[in-house]
Order: C-alpha cells, then sequence, then structure tokens
C-alpha cells in the first residue's frame, strides 16, 4: 500500500546526514593538508562513501517499489495520491502495513549494509597490513 | 516473479560490475546497489505474502504469474533509465559536454 514510504523517508535522512559528514570529511582534509603541507594517502574507504551505498539501496529499492505500486493502482497522480488514504478503514490498513512490511523493509536494507561496513572494514585492515608483512 | 527479475538483474548487473574496469566512471555500483535495495525490499514482501498464503504462495495462476513477471521486466527498465540518468548528468567521460559544445 505505501510500505516504500518508510525507506524513503530513511533515505531522506541517511542522505542529510551523508552531506553533513562529507562537509566534515572535506574539512578536515583541508585542515590536515594546510598543517602538513601535504595531503594523506587514504587507506580507509571514506564514511561518506559508505553512506552512499545505503542512500543507493533505499533511493533505488523505494523508487522501484513506488513504481510497483502505481502499477497496481495504489499509487495515483492526484491528492491525496495514496487511494488508501481516502478512506479511514483503508488508512489504517495502509499504516498497518508501513509499520510492519515498510519498517521490516528499512531493516533488512540497513541490516546488510551494516554487514558491507563490516567486510569493508575486514578488507581494510587486511591492506593496510599488507606493507608491513612484505617489509618483514 | 518480480522478485526474481529484480534479483537475477541485480547479479548480472553485479557480475558486470565486478569484471568492469570503467565501474566507477559508469556508475555501475549505483545500479547494482538500487536492484539490491528493490531485491531486498521485495524479498520482506514475499515472506509477509507466504506468511499470509502459506503453500499456495508457491502455486501462482498463470496470469498473475505473467502480470508479474511484465512488471519484473518494468522495473529492471525503469532501473536502467534512471541510471542512464545518473550518468548523463554526471557525464564521465565528458561525451554529452563535447557534443554540445561542437553544436555549439
Amino acid at each position: 500500500m505505501a510500505c516504500f514510504l518508510v525507506s524513503a523517508a530513511e533515505a531522506v535522512v541517511t542522505t542529510v546526514v551523508t552531506h553533513v559528514v562529507e562537509k566534515k570529511e572535506k574539512a578536515e582534509v583541508a585542515k590536515v593538508s594546510v598543517d602538513h603541507k601535504e595531503v594523506p594517502t587514504e587507506v580507509k574507504v571514506p564514511f561518506s562513501r559508505k553512506l552512499k551505498w545505503l542512500n543507493n539501496m533505499l533511493w533505488g529499492g523505494s523508487a522501484l517499489l513506488a513504481f510497483e505500486h502505481v502499477w497496481h493502482g495504489e499509487v495515483v497522480p492526484w491528492f491525496p495520491f495514496l487511494t488508501a488514504a481516502g478512506n479511514p478503514e483503508d488508512a489504517a490498513e495502509m499504516l498497518h502495513e508501513m509499520s510492519t512490511v515498510g519498517v521490516s523493509m528499512a531493516v533488512l536494507v540497513t541490516l546488510v549494509w551494516t554487514g558491507m561496513l563490516v567486510v569493508s572494514s575486514v578488507i581494510e585492515k587486511r591492506a593496510a597490513k599488507l606493507p608491513e608483512t612484505e617489509n618483514a | 516473479m518480480t522478485l526474481l527479475t529484480t534479483v537475477f538483474a541485480a547479479i548480472i548487473v553485479t557480475i558486470i560490475w565486478y569484471k568492469s574496469p570503467n565501474r566507477s566512471e559508469m556508475k555501475l555500483g549505483t545500479l547494482s546497489l538500487m536492484y539490491w535495495g528493490a531485491s531486498l525490499m521485495w524479498f520482506i514482501d514475499a515472506i509477509f505474502e507466504y506468511a499470509e498464503l502459506k503453500e499456495e504462495y508457491f502455486t501462482p495462476a498463470p496470469a498473475d504469474m505473467l502480470n508479474d513477471f511484465f512488471l519484473g521486466l518494468s522495473v529492471v527498465a525503469l532501473g536502467l533509465i534512471i541510471w542512464l540518468v545518473i550518468v548523463l548528468i554526471k557525464d564521465p567521460k565528458g561525451v554529452l559536454k563535447t557534443a554540445l559544445v561542437k553544436r555549439n
């Protein structure tokens, strides 16, 4: 009915967070380059880039699911845009679906992203150790 | 059927992303993550549907299957269109810019 709205709402929040984190990272790089007269070589993937993985999954998934809802006539181009919002009974069912299916979707996508963070962290640690092992 | 179609699209794009030397330029990661995001969401949808329909979930009517397959293909096409728009806006190789400058 409108389960994709939960993921879309999370996507809005994570996109804002991404922009804030990106600004901070740029400011830090600029500060380090001024202090040490050189830009540090990056070993780690910036957190803002990792947040973009989550953004892509949430925005992409929400957009494609929204299309499915249009296909099934649950989303319409006129007010109130959601056919279920037309009467209180359907609206209650829609809210129930958003709180069960919608929340589960957002949680699963976030869990998978957390798994991706763990894997990338392990890869980064291995990559950082590699030159030390080669030198030994 | 929609879930299956999207999962296959996600797997194919991920393989192309893994093998392509231009993965970053062509924003293949964005496309694959879009399909994976949609696949995960439809997976949850499938779990809830299975909880409601039980074994009936695995024996859909042929007409419903065909409709779901058309929907799956349309979803894949929409994903490709979104990706194409992103690539054209970012224009990593400057092809669009060069074409527009030449014409002017």
